[in-house]
């Protein structure tokens, strides 16, 4: 189910000069962000709690996971040099498969990783807050990466969908319309992260079993789909 | 032996009718897929390599299905008709991952790099490849595995003369190593030097299939036009007809041209300029009025 060079190549299209910048800017103004924040402010818990889980939970997650994970796949489709995997031995669920992982793996680094260290540097992890939005991030990282990877496996204008979804769905719907929460990736990795932190400082709509069970569901079924839509994805001459 | 059997096959996306109803036999040696453009010749690689689905009829590699089943390119290679590969990547990178992807290693990389003479170039980018090269190390990712069918979507596209007869003698090898080797193009001069077997597609139809002989009697059995200008009308005029590939000349006074009806298409398009050198005669333009691809198919698919 994991192929070295399909990896291999994932990843270094996906770090190439020009999206790893984009990758990178966002964590670097979360870290921007936080050290302002300490500075003008000092420690304090609920600051730290509202600018993880506003902007690191919330916005940068997400924008990461769809860079990430349509960038997995997408441009490759889009230019066709897809065909070489295509053209390949490969149970297409392999490719889809490792470059999930890939997609993961990096999610994780740019967004987990700077939540930690944004979380460190507001209050030192204070009741638990940098860990349990660290692991949130984590989470969200796996079911982002899987939904956006679907996206791009199944869309040319993948990007735009997914961006649409993380800022609109997740960013603003997900804060104000009580029904999306249920239906929103951050919510279900807020339940976990609820567990981590117990208080009331990291709290989600939804339950931890309802949490977990959703953001498993969800990974494994936009695995699986995409893997099928691979199977029959068509290439054909540019119109 | 490797057969590919293309069924009553059609292809349709929305209410264009790309491939219609076409039903041929690939087998070993080199074949020549020739058609104008637009005429579905990508259409229908790209079903034969299985990347997709034929709205009706069958694609099959010696009994096998190629569509929904990957383990058939253990067997086909394929060079496809666009641009885009790992520009990241150089050369030898490229070719290496592919090895690999079929579970082999360097050595194989190597051994097609050298194959198709891109050694010298393969520690570079991709990104900063020619068009020719970039088709070479293509060309190299598909032989990798030493495939017995071979697909090429225009593989002379912007190669120089030379690269073009190089990749020529390496398609013409593998034909006669016993591998089947289906190449598309729409110059009729570059399929009728390399493909012995010819298969004509006319707006998604199977317009023509044999020997090339034949194929090129159908096309040139017929007057073709050319408009002349030149320093002397007159005296190439009647230079050319003296000439039997030449069945009529008109000097168009409103125009200042000459107007030129050929019998033999080969041999006048060597003629004309041989006659007006041996006369001191200067050729100021010379267009084939007729000689668009389409028209030169359309009287094949009207024979
Ligand atoms: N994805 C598509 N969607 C809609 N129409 C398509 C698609 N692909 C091809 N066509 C149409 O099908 C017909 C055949 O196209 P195809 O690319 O197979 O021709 P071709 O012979 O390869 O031409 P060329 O010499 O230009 O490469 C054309 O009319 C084209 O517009
Ligand atoms: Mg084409």
């Amino acid at each position: 189910m994991y192929d070295p060079t399909v990896a291999r190549l994932t990843y270094r299209a996906l770090l190439g000069r020009r999206r790893a910048l984009i990758l990178g800017a966002l964590p670097l103004l979360l870290i921007v962000i936080s050290v302002v924040v300490r500075a003008l402010t000092g420690a304090d818990d609920q600051t730290a709690a509202d600018v993880l889980g506003g902007f690191a939970l919330a916005t940068m997650v997400p924008i990461i996971g769809v860079i990430a994970g349509t960038g997995a796949i997408g441009p490759e489709i889009d230019d066709g040099s897809v065909v070489y995997l295509l053209s390949k031995p490969l149970k297409r669920p392999t490719i889809i498969v490792t470059k999930l992982i890939v997609a993961i793996a990096v999610t994780m680094v740019f967004s987990a990783v700077p939540t930690l260290v944004a979380g460190l540097i507001l209050n030192g992890n204070g009741q638990q807050i940098a860990v349990a939005y660290t692991v949130a991030a984590l989470v969200a990282s796996i079911a982002y990466s899987a939904l956006f990877l679907l996206l791009g496996t199944v869309s040319r204008h993948a990007v735009v969908f997914g961006l649409v979804y993380a800022l609109v769905w997740e960013a603003l719907f997900g804060s104000l319309v009580p029904g999306a929460r249920t239906l929103s990736v951050q919510q279900w990795a807020l339940a976990v992260a609820h567990r981590v932190a117990g208080g009331d400082l990291v709290t989600s709509d939804v339950g931890l079993t309802t949490g977990a069970v959703l953001l498993v569901l969800v990974t494994v079924l936009a695995t699986w789909y995409a893997g099928q839509k691979l199977r029959s994805l068509t290439l054909a001459g540019e119109e | 032996m490797t057969t590919l059997r293309i069924d009553h096959v059609s292809r349709w996306f929305g209410n264009v009718v790309a491939v219609n109803d076409i039903t041929m036999t690939i087998g070993p040696g080199v074949t020549g897929l020739l058609g104008p453009n637009g005429a579905g010749k990508s259409t229908l690689i790209n079903m034969m390599g299985g990347f997709l689905a034929p709205s009706t009829g069958s694609v099959t590699l010696d009994d096998q299905p190629v569509w929904r089943n990957e383990q058939i390119y253990r067997h086909i290679g394929v060079v496809p008709e666009r641009e885009a590969m790992y520009d990241f990547l150089t050369g030898r990178e490229f070719v290496v991952a592919n090895a690999e992807l079929h579970g082999l290693g360097s050595k194989a990389a190597q051994k097609a790099l050298a194959t198709v003479e891109m050694e010298y170039a393969q520690d570079r980018k991709v990104a900063t490849y020619s068009k020719g090269m970039r088709q070479r190390v293509k060309m190299a990712s598909a032989l990798v595995h030493e495939p017995s069918l071979l697909l090429l979507d225009e593989p002379f596209n912007g190669m120089d003369p030379r690269q073009r007869m190089q990749l020529m003698d390496l398609l013409r090898r593998m034909g006669d190593e016993g591998r089947t080797v289906l190449f598309s193009s729409h110059i009729l001069e570059e399929v009728e030097q390399l493909a012995r077997h010819i298969e004509v597609v006319v707006a998604g139809r199977h317009a023509a299939s044999g020997d090339f002989r034949r194929i090129r009697r159908l096309m040139t059995d017929r007057p073709h036009r050319y408009l002349v200008r030149s320093s002397d009308d007159r005296a190439l005029a009647a230079a050319l007809i003296a000439d039997p590939s030449t069945s009529g000349i008109e000097v168009d006074l409103a125009e200042g041209a000459l107007r030129v009806q050929a019998v033999d298409f080969g041999r006048f398009t060597a003629l004309l300029p041989r006659v007006a050198r041996d006369h001191g005669i200067r050729l100021l333009t010379v267009s084939p009025s007729d000689e668009s691809l389409e028209s030169v198919f359309s009287y094949l698919v009207a024979a």
